[in-house]
């Protein structure tokens, strides 16, 4: 904030001595940013609002009969609603077994990424692949990967003499299965973060540390750790946010199931909105999305310290 | 580590570890590749095979006689163009205005504009779709375009550019707008040219994302012949609803591959795209 105010004054000064400049300068500006202001108004403010309304609703799609029912889908969501609880419960198993282990490898994999070797290149393109590569393509060729009898992770383990499980209609694996897979599918971009925030890092500080004796974890521990605190939370932040985003990956490997076990918050509102058609419901959980990416969003910016 | 290990012992357990840990990046898209010249048999066979016994070239005749896969490629293609084409536009120049253009309001449009950098788009998708649907847009590929362009995706694009205007030296522009260029010739004939890097970046990115969407077409399109990519990849299976692998896989193979070797000719380029909106947003 503090640049943009800056260089706000400086302009100011190199362009006040007419009014009607400055008029039309203002009038350029807004017409500059018209477009994507007006998209935003009609496809994102608009709808907000909107999802609110229809949150306060009881409105079938099929029926056709919208009542207003005030707080109900709310009330109906927490407390009468046994899937609601199993869903956030699925979404905060599914953050907090994926956050952790991407974040972890990511790290791990941009701190062997950091020092030149023969071949560093090929295996970073090949960490990344998978970020390029379609969810839906991933989705799908690990779905086939990891069918029951068939599947070949599970041939591959036989050879070892591990009787694999079915892993994604399996009430315990499936989760796993869904959360393991994702890490694979987007551990590279975090990878990518870390990197460049660890090629940012003095080789001095390194350097005169290593002199003065201190052991590889020591400069891990005590230098590069702290100075990478800020990408980190900003990795967290993005992750945790894109943990809740998860629909297609899951959509597709389980269909939510076994038995509603990876049934998660975006796949939900999904299926209540375009598969039963309760409009006013699946408005009441989009809200709580709403309201869930609004608190985390917030505490990046905190963290961050404004812009 | 006190004990001096041989050198080469050290090099060779580092490529080890590093290969051991290549393997489920790698393996699914081997694996894919291979499964796709397979037969519906032979797929399945234990233990499986990694060279097909006999390629199976015709699995990928058939994927375009069971959906008008040519088409849906086309479709995936354009659209992607299109998005990029217009974020591109409409993000560089907001960016522009929000970064240079002293205006009143011009914070208030800034602060707006994050509130939705990182709102799913489950949030809204609802609203939209009557809204689409109020519009005549149902079945029809505008909600994949007008969504991304002007969503949280524009928003992302919009924000990049404007951080990017915001480290450029604004000497330059201050120069040609004093000479008697207009903001509009500035934008495009001085400001655009210096900001390459950003717009390759931002274009890599909303390509991509456009060419992965799998939400707004499953939403919004229910014409076979309309489907993007995505969503003709996920609807392979035979009139019992059983899955065709064998087809599914060679499709999959198909809209994958050509995605992969630009990543592998352009890595560089596209790796860093990804850093820097990672790195500002």
């Amino acid at each position: 904030m503090a640049t943009l105010t800056n260089s706000q004054t400086t302009k100011v000064s190199a362009r006040s001595p007419s009014l009607s400049l400055g008029r039309r300068e203002a009038l350029t500006g807004w017409l500059f940013v018209s477009p994507i202001l007006a998209g935003f108004l009609i496809f994102f403010l608009g709808p907000l609002v909107a999802v609110i309304g229809y949150s306060a609703t009881e409105w079938n799609l099929l029926s056709r009969e919208v009542t207003f029912v005030g707080l109900d889908n709310y009330t109906h969501a927490l407390t009468e609603n046994d899937t609601f609880w199993t869903v956030l419960g699925n979404s905060l198993i599914f953050a907090v077994g994926l956050v952790p282990l991407n974040m972890a490898l990511a790290l791990a994999l941009a701190l062997s990424m950091s020092a030149p070797f023969a071949g560093r290149v090929v295996f970073r393109t090949i960490f990344f692949a998978p970020v390029v590569t379609s969810a839906v393509a991933w989705a799908i060729v690990w779905k086939f990967l990891l069918q029951g009898e068939t599947g070949t992770v599970n041939q591959l383990l036989a050879v070892v003499g591990i009787d694999g499980p079915n892993w994604l209609r399996h009430p315990d694996w499936a989760m796993v299965a869904v959360i393991v897979t994702r890490v694979f599918k987007t551990v590279g971009l975090n990878m990518i973060l870390y990197l460049a925030a660890l090629q940012a890092i003095p080789r001095d500080y390194i350097e005169a540390a290593s002199l003065e004796g201190a052991s590889r974890w020591q400069i891990f521990r005590s230098i590069i750790w702290p100075l990478l605190a800020p990408t980190t939370l900003v990795i967290m932040v993005i992750t945790v946010v894109g943990s809740l985003k998860v629909f297609d990956h899951i959509f597709l490997m389980t269909g939510g199931g076994p038995e509603n076990g990876t049934l998660v918050l975006a796949f939900y509102i999904y299926q209540q909105a375009f598969e039963f058609f309760s409009i006013g419901f699946a408005s009441a959980l989009a809200v709580i999305m709403f309201l869930l990416a609004v608190v985390l969003t917030a505490v990046q910016l905190r963290l961050k310290g404004g812009l | 580590m006190t004990v001096a290990l041989p050198k080469w012992l050290v090099r060779a357990s580092w490529y080890a570890m590093l290969c051991s840990l290549a393997v489920p990046f790698v393996f699914p898209l081997i694996w894919m590749i291979s499964a796709s010249f397979k037969g519906p048999a032979e797929i399945f066979a234990t233990p499986p095979t990694l060279v097909p016994e006999t390629m199976r070239w015709s699995n990928f005749v058939e994927v375009f006689d069971h959906q008008p896969f040519a088409r849906q490629y086309f479709n995936s293609l354009y659209i992607a163009a299109l998005v990029s084409g217009l974020t591109l536009f409409f993000s560089s120049l907001a960016g522009y205005a929000l970064a240079r253009i002293r205006f009143a309001g011009s914070i208030l449009v800034l602060v707006l504009l994050i509130s939705a950098l990182l709102m799913p788009d489950e949030v809204t998708i609802i609203p939209n779709f009557f809204l689409m649907r109020e519009l005549g847009f149902m079945n029809t590929h505008a909600p994949l375009i007008l969504l991304p362009v002007f969503g949280s995706q524009g928003v992302l694009a919009t924000f990049l550019m404007r951080q990017y205007f915001m480290s450029l030296p604004r000497e330059l522009e201050e120069a040609a707008y004093m000479d008697g260029l207009s903001r509009f010739a500035v934008w495009w004939r001085i400001a655009l040219p210096l900001s390459r890097p950003a717009l390759a970046a931002v274009g890599i990115i909303t390509f991509l994302n456009s060419w992965n969407l799998f939400l707004e077409p499953l939403v919004f399109i229910n014409d076979v012949s309309l489907f993007t990519l995505p969503l003709a990849l996920s609807n392979f299976s035979d009139g019992y609803g059983l899955p065709l692998w064998h087809l599914q896989l060679a499709a999959t193979s198909l809209a994958v591959i050509p995605t992969l070797i630009v990543y592998v000719a352009a890595q560089r380029q596209i790796v860093e795209s990804f850093a820097l909106s990672g790195v500002k947003g």
